[in-house]
């Protein structure tokens, strides 16, 4: 019941705490309608046939990437500019119920992101929003934000061995955009880049929305966006446990 | 003579000085992934993308995209080359001294052009390898021409926000929105001709959009004279905001000397 009531105020906190922020404005609500647009024009100019509502889904799913890299790529790094890193590690709940709200909540401001897209499409392209599956729609949309979530939670705690890791952010948006087959389908991409997209989240939480909103069976890529996020969790609870304990022992934790 | 020899300074010695000082931080661990990795990506994202709608070739995305990452080091260094020196409280010794402004301003731009070049020429070299993207030898000269010209323009309007931020408290909001805005208004990976009016009007007042319609030019074959128009009425849309800028940094300087808020964040 503690740790339900530490991970539910933590992550309230922070997606109040990131929505004042103008820096996530920009991330998670105007570069993705900057994206979408351009991804409109790109496939109303282009000469093959498609729907927009599969470039608007692409253009909300980038900005939650977008949403999840900085926030939780910066995550640690944030709090030790702050001063408030040690103070965290060295509360009694374990540091797990305390970042991972953290990056769950940098996820979640990315649905602005999603809503926005849809709806910026809907508004000012008249793209339809006709839903194939209204029920595995909602529910692809909550799996993916955890999924991608818990994926930011291992970019967070891998993030602390790197000192630059905002510039690593920088790096790792355009490349998971890409190999997730956001906009550009896997298929038209060289063979060895599809084994990486299936290691990721995105890959699967794309597909599940746009199988649940075009039609298709996004059963199996829900099931795959949750394994994957309960995968995650683990691996960042290791990974943030061994590197917590180094950065203790080295006595680095403030060193920024 | 010696005025002249001081102004001269001021430009060259004093703005690589600056440039030193302000981007101290920068290191390959930072530089690589930001100024290098994130615009190859970019150019690959956006070439699959027009592969994948049939639209324009590959040569139409990385020309665009390729001058457009100049527009990185232009818009945001220019930027952080005025409003980080109020960040880091410089700002009030310099606005003491009784330095040239003109070349106090236009000195500080020469590093961050040079750097907006590297970049460019890194992405046009990156799509010739791994891309469909193969322009002949002789289109390099005049095309190195055009990359000079657009990212002087895009300098000078990071200059301009740069400027804003002798009052402004989050200028890097404003760069970042500026940054891509133009990624949708100038016609770098939507053709100018596919967006409504208002918008293809705007993008031509901007910098970035003449320069990047006469790269893809001189990439397909013209020569530079063919261009000379489009090249001329990127450094005048540079140059337009190249004087908004010091007339608006004067103003603001005035104005912060007045109300006694240069140092106020």
């Amino acid at each position: 019941m503690k740790v339900a009531r530490i991970v539910w105020k933590s992550w309230v906190f922070h997606l109040l705490n990131l929505t004042r922020s103008g820096f996530f404005v920009l991330i998670s609500m105007l570069q993705p309608l900057i994206f979408a647009s351009i991804a409109f024009y790109v496939f109303r100019a282009g000469h093959k046939p498609g729907t927009l509502l599969y470039a608007a889904i692409g253009a909300g799913l980038m900005g939650i990437w977008s949403a999840t890299l900085f926030g939780s790529g910066g995550a640690i790094q944030w709090q030790r500019w702050q001063g408030t890193l040690e103070s965290l590690i060295v509360a009694p709940p374990p540091f797990i119920f305390v970042l991972a709200p953290l990056t769950v909540a940098t996820a979640t401001t990315g649905l602005y992101a999603l809503c926005g897209t849809l709806l910026w499409g809907r508004l000012l392209f008249g793209v339809p929003l006709h839903l194939a599956h209204p029920f595995l729609f909602a529910v692809a949309i909550p799996a993916t934000v955890l999924s991608l979530g818990f994926l930011g939670l291992v970019l967070a705690s891998t993030f602390v061995l790197y000192r630059n890791a905002n510039a690593l952010s920088n790096l790792l948006e355009y490349p998971v955009w890409l190999v997730t087959g956001l906009l550009v389908p896997l298929s038209l991409l060289p063979g060895w880049v599809r084994p990486i997209g299936w290691v990721l989240a995105p890959t699967w939480g794309v597909r599940a929305i746009r199988e649940a909103a075009l039609g298709g069976r996004p059963l199996p890529a829900i099931g795959l966006c949750v394994g994957l996020g309960v995968v995650y969790l683990l691996l960042g609870t290791i990974c943030l446990d061994r590197f917590e304990r180094l950065a203790r022992d080295q006595a680095t934790l403030s060193l920024t | 003579m010696s005025r002249v020899r001081s102004w001269l300074r001021l430009f060259f010695v004093g703005g690589l000085i600056s440039y030193r000082a302000l981007f101290n931080w920068i290191r390959p661990s930072i530089y690589i992934p930001t100024m290098l990795g994130a615009p190859l990506f970019q150019i690959l994202f956006f070439t699959y993308l027009g592969r994948y709608r049939g639209l324009q070739t590959d040569a139409f995305f990385v020309v665009g995209n390729a001058v457009q990452s100049c527009s990185m080091s232009a818009i945001y260094a220019g930027t952080m080359t005025i409003a980080n020196e109020r960040w880091m409280q410089t700002l009030s010794p310099l606005l003491a001294s009784p330095a040239n402004r003109i070349a106090l301003f236009l000195g500080r731009s020469l590093p961050v052009i040079a750097n907006g070049i590297f970049v460019s020429a890194f992405g046009f070299g990156a799509g010739r390898l791994l891309l469909r993207f193969h322009p002949a030898p002789s289109t390099l000269p005049p095309l190195a021409l055009v990359v000079i010209a657009t990212v002087a323009s895009c300098t000078a309007l990071g200059l301009l926000l740069g400027a804003l931020g002798l009052r402004a408290r989050d200028t890097l909001f404003g760069a970042n929105l500026a940054y891509f805005l133009m990624l949708l208004f100038c016609g770098v990976n939507v053709p100018l001709g596919e967006l409504p009016g208002w918008m293809s009007a705007v993008g031509r007042c901007l910098p970035l959009t003449h320069g990047i319609a006469a790269a893809r030019r001189v990439a397909s074959g013209a020569s530079l004279r063919g261009v000379s128009g489009l090249v001329l009425t990127e450094l005048a849309v540079g140059a337009a905001y190249a004087a908004a800028a010091y007339g608006l940094f004067r103003v603001l300087e005035v104005d912060s000397r007045r109300r006694a808020s240069l140092e106020s964040l």
